[in-house]
């Protein structure tokens, strides 16, 4: 069965084309013939799933078939699902099982989506590649089609894996690389990560899939395990645009156990197919124009706003002189409230107890020690001592003030007339592992994060998608950034870019062939 | 930079291991509490004046942090009921286990009792006010941080009226305390040592309860100064229903900032004395650390800002938590709540039903004890003495009934209720909780003021009247006092023959009156007064025994 979008696959089972089992069968095989890419870290029994599937059927029988009926989804494993277990990638909740789900879940489910898995990430998000994982690191699913340059055999087998020291791998970005790798090799039709500082947007980059970042506040937090509280919002992955818009309609809005949740309705929100683009003012920062993006990158951006440019939008260059402060300020108040937020983290309540029993004091370090990975503490580290009393105002404080004028640089060039941004993702295709490996998670991510925080800083929504291929045959994405709730008008443009754009998805189809033939064997 | 942040947590852990120790003394110092005659030293008869000759400029100088347990049916952040006699861990939401992913939510009612509080104590309220984190490891605190307020509390600079009560010698006056601020915050759970099984378990039951913490200005002097404050402030959050005041359950709690100077000096360091849960143990907490520090510095000693707690087996303050150990808390804004915002008034307000209105709140706002305090004494020349008792015993309202529509005397009223129905509610144990359930029927009450009024029975009589009432209530009060011969003695002859036989078989006690010895004549008049039964007044018998023992 050919990969299909979300949107066709809605379309096809209401029509009564095609079935709910066969979309999710054509899941499950995609998700065990690409197990080596190490994409999910929980699987849903296979009980539970024909459960859920047979209800799906009926309500397309009884025609009570809701918004996400019968849709296979995939969740981070940072969403807490009730009975499931929730690890975020971590030893300290390897045992972890929460007692409730997190609204985006119960908004899925209650409009009739299966949960086929919980994904790979960074422990507890803190990442850009999807490599520091307890369960070990995604792997691209582009690598089983595209060959690596000091690869000497093709990668097309399904042979890959990160145990195998060669060949060298393509990695799938981060922190959701397990989300955007599942919709990429079509072990779902669509996935939530979530974005603190790109991490939805870098690994859908790289593996060549759609990855919205909403308006700060427009979907609720409940449930999502934070990093950082003020910057964090659910991401979504999926094939297209408009997959996009179908699943942001689902589970945008007010929620009363998030306060930070926006109480006023702003969906739905609408693609429009006949945008004006003579109407639309599109900027792009000068101060994103770094020497370290591949041409590749920078080729395919000015090749974009020509296109924009030539169908009658008007392009500028706008300034927004405090980006280069944000991936340092980032670093800061990430480390704050990380410090804060895993607090929690003791081994009293639930998680990882390691130690003596005899002392809480050793309890408390041992447990900490054993759970946290070298990443997670230090920034704990870090981040206790910016908020020391001596440090308060010289660190956070001064963050805070640097992430004001982010802010205030978005509210400046959205004020001058400018209606949305357009920039690149990440500063070039997917990053070979032993080229990434170079360096610390720290310096790779304010290396990679660099296009994607600024958004953060500010709350406004930004929209990654696929709009082509570099020299190497993998996907580049470019980034479209609007005001506050200006969804519906980003969605638009991204749609009409995607279409110009006619990007070629990844095939596995071959995968489904071995499959098949498999069968016959048997 | 990394030597410093390895200190950091090193030092959280050590700090820790106190807080351990810490909680296993105050384990036991509830127990301690919960029994009952425990033989303490009276410091109550600290008397700064009597050292006057020596040194007369030491002067003590406290301060108080109270918190105060908001009494709603749920925590602040969490839809967790609040039962304090629930079992262990059945009062606990997600958010207060601090499951990863939950986020905490305000309640209204909460706010609202904050707010109800800040206008009590004559508040300026912050239209907006902010959540921080205080960082610190506690078991029983499961987020490794307490929400409070921080930057921008909910209300500041109050002033509460209160009435100081001296307990040696009853005097009262009326003063008042400054109120710095009021913030709202979370409380934390308990733990509980085993210390023979060498467990320590954690009840989460309290954890997250709403609570205030209303800050002073160090306006006290004294142990009864802190501690009548405190009591005035418990009856205004009991009666605004902000809290329900009962200190031995912990819904109120008292930090006292203490320090001593010579008069016109400068103040001097202070020692806080953590966790006094009753007004008793206030009292004697605070004399105890002024009388220690006087002590101290007297001897050439230096006092240090430390944190002490009391010992109430041995009524001493003892050394908690040295200055050079205070902890680093690492605040920072709480990233889950917007600043709560408060509106002046409708107008103001959006149509969302979650905000709090001060008009609103206003309106439903009780009268406070000391409007009482100050009516029965402005309108009805009560003093002041009296009008305390009557509004504390919640009878200020049947008071005024009484002499407002049945046209009762307030001289006699006011000295029946005292004295004789007070009495009478603290006998039957009816508590602070039931005053409203009257254990008479206002028509016999209003019977009983008349007759009083008129001088027919004395107040002994009246209290044996009421006794009877209580037992029998449908007799009539005339039965009854016919009856028990209970009708006043205002026979001079009779009184005097009594007076005569007590003051023959009393011939030492008159011969030490003449000579001097003026505490005598009570004594014979007390005797007097029991021979007649109580059923004469007083003043009469005054009166008569004076003149008997002028011959």
């Amino acid at each position: 069965m050919k990969s299909i979008t979300l949107k066709e696959a809605l379309i096809q089972l209401k029509k009564g084309v095609m079935t709910v089992k066969e979309i999710c069968h054509a899941c499950q095989q995609r998700l065990e013939k690409t197990r080596k890419l190490n994409i999910f870290i929980s699987e849903t029994q296979s009980e539970d799933l024909l459960r859920q599937i047979q209800s799906s059927e009926q309500a397309y029988v009884k025609g009570t078939a809701k918004a996400l009926e019968g849709i296979p989804l995939a969740f981070k494993d940072n969403f807490c699902t009730q009975g499931v277990h929730t690890t975020c990638a971590s030893k300290m909740l390897f045992n972890y099982v929460p007692p409730y789900d997190a609204t985006m879940v119960t908004k899925c489910k209650e409009a009739g989506g299966i949960i086929v898995g919980k994904t790979n990430m960074d422990e507890f998000a803190m990442g850009s590649g999807s490599l520091d994982s307890c369960f070990g690191p995604v792997i691209n699913p582009w690598n089983l089609t595209v060959p690596t340059s000091n690869s000497t055999e093709t990668a097309s087998s399904s042979e890959i894996s990160a145990n195998e020291v060669s060949p060298d791998w393509y990695i799938a970005g981060g922190s959701s690389g397990g989300s955007a790798a599942a919709v990429a090799a079509g072990t779902c039709l669509a996935a939530f990560g979530s974005d603190t500082g790109g991490s939805t947007r870098n690994p859908a980059s790289h593996c060549g899939v759609v990855g919205l970042k909403p308006t700060y506040g427009l979907l609720s937090r409940h449930g999502l395990i934070p990093l950082v509280n003020s910057m964090d919002v659910p991401g979504i992955v999926t094939k297209t645009v408009e997959d996009s818009a179908i699943m942001l309609n689902v589970v945008a809005g007010h929620d009363i156990m998030d306060s930070t949740s926006v109480s006023s309705t702003h969906s739905p929100f609408h693609i429009s197919r006949d945008l004006d683009l003579s109407k639309l003012h599109i900027g792009l920062p000068k101060e994103f124009q770094r020497l370290e993006m591949s041409e590749d990158v920078l080729l395919l951006w000015k090749k974009t706003a020509d296109i924009l440019e030539k169908a009658g939008a008007k392009v500028s260059e706008v300034s927004m002189p405090h980006a280069q402060y944000c991936i340092l300020c980032y670093h800061v108040l990430c480390c704050c409230e990380v410090a804060s937020n895993f607090a929690r983290y003791d081994g009293i309540e639930y998680g990882l107890r390691y130690g003596s029993e005899m002392s809480t004091e050793e309890l408390y370090a041992e447990s900490r020690h054993k759970g946290f990975n070298n990443v997670v503490r230090g920034r704990i580290l870090a981040g206790n001592y910016f908020l020391l009393k001596k440090n308060y105002n010289k660190y956070f404080i001064k963050a805070q003030k640097v992430r004001r004028l982010i802010s205030n640089d978005f509210k400046s060039v959205f004020s001058s007339g400018v209606d949305l941004l357009l920039t690149p993702t990440t500063l070039s295709d997917s990053p070979l592992h032993s080229w990434f490996t170079q360096e610390d998670n720290r310096t790779r991510c304010e290396e990679q994060d660099i296009f994607t925080t600024p958004a953060n800083m500010a709350g406004v929504p930004a929209i990654s998608l696929p709009l082509g291929l570099s020299k190497q045959g993998l996907p580049i994405s470019l980034q479209i950034s609007g005001p506050h709730f200006s969804e519906s008008l980003m969605l638009s443009l991204a749609h009409w870019l995607e279409s110009q754009a006619q990007f070629s998805h990844l095939n596995l189809e071959f995968l489904d062939q071995a499959a098949i033939s498999s069968n016959i064997v048997q | 930079m990394s030597m410093p942040m390895v200190t950091v947590l090193r030092y959280q852990c050590r700090q820790w291991h106190k807080l351990c120790i810490l909680c296993r003394q105050l384990q036991n110092y509830e127990n301690v509490t919960n029994k009952r005659a425990q033989i303490i030293r009276s410091f109550s008869n600290l008397d700064l004046n009597s050292r006057r000759d020596q040194l007369p400029e030491w002067q003590g100088v406290i301060g108080l942090e109270i918190h105060a347990q908001i009494q709603s049916v749920s925590k602040l952040f969490s839809g967790a009921a609040t039962n304090y006699n629930a079992s262990t861990n059945t009062q606990v939401a997600y958010f207060d286990a601090a499951l990863p992913g939950t986020l905490p939510v305000l309640n209204k009612k909460c706010v609202e009792a904050g707010i109800k509080t800040a206008l009590a104590l004559n508040c300026d309220i912050n239209m907006m006010s902010l959540f921080d984190r205080k960082h610190y490891f506690y078991a029983d605190m499961p987020a490794g941080y307490q929400i409070t307020q921080y930057r921008k509390p909910l209300a500041i600079n109050g002033q509460m009226p209160y009435v100081f009560l001296c307990t040696k010698t009853d005097y009262m006056e009326r003063r008042s305390a400054k109120i710095f601020q009021i913030q709202l915050e979370q409380d934390s759970g308990k733990s509980l040592h085993d210390a023979k099984a060498g467990l320590s378990l954690i009840d989460l039951n309290r954890a997250g309860i709403g609570l205030m913490e209303i800050v002073t200005a160090p306006n006290f002097t004294c142990g009864d100064d802190a501690a009548s404050f405190v009591r005035d402030l418990r009856d205004i959050l009991v009666t605004i229903g902000a809290c329900d005041g009962r200190m031995a359950e912990g819904s109120l709690r008292v930090d006292a900032n203490i320090s001593v100077n010579r008069l016109g000096e400068p103040m001097g360091t202070r020692t806080e004395v953590k966790n006094l849960n009753s007004l008793r143990n206030i009292r004697l907490a605070v004399d105890y650390e002024i009388n220690r520090q006087i002590q101290l510095l007297e001897s050439g000693g230096v006092v240090e800002n430390e944190t002490r707690s009391f010992d109430v087996e041995d009524g001493e303050t003892l050394l908690m938590r040295e200055k050079e150990k205070v902890l680093d808390y690492r605040f920072m804004p709480e990233p889950n709540l917007p600043p709560l915002i408060i509106h002046k008034d409708l107008s103001t307000s959006t149509s969302d039903s979650n905000v709090v209105v001060i008009e609103l709140v206003k309106s439903q706002m009780k009268e406070l004890p000391e409007e009482k305090r100050k009516r029965l004494e402005e309108k009805y020349k009560m003093e002041l003495k009296n009008a305390v008792i009557l509004v504390r015993a919640n009878l200020s309202e049947l008071f005024e009934k009484l002499v407002d529509v049945h046209g009762c005397n307030p001289v006699t009223t006011s000295a029946l209720l005292r004295y004789c129905y007070v009495t009478l509610l603290d006998n039957l144990k009816l508590g602070d909780t039931a005053h409203m359930a009257s254990p008479l029927r206002e028509a016999a009450l209003l019977e009983i003021a008349h007759i009083f009024g008129r001088g027919e029975i004395s107040l002994h009589s009246a209290f044996v009247l009421m006794e009877t009432l209580v037992a029998q209530p449908d007799q009539s009060c005339i039965d009854i006092i016919e009856e028990k011969g209970l009708w006043i003695v205002t026979d001079e002859s009779v009184i005097m023959s009594i007076i005569e036989e007590v003051c023959t078989r009393n011939r030492h006690a008159v011969k030490a009156f003449k000579k001097g010895k003026k505490n005598q004549f009570e004594i014979l008049r007390n005797k007097v007064v029991k021979k007649l039964e109580g059923k004469s007044s007083i003043e009469l018998v005054n009166q008569l025994l004076n003149a008997k023992l002028k011959e």
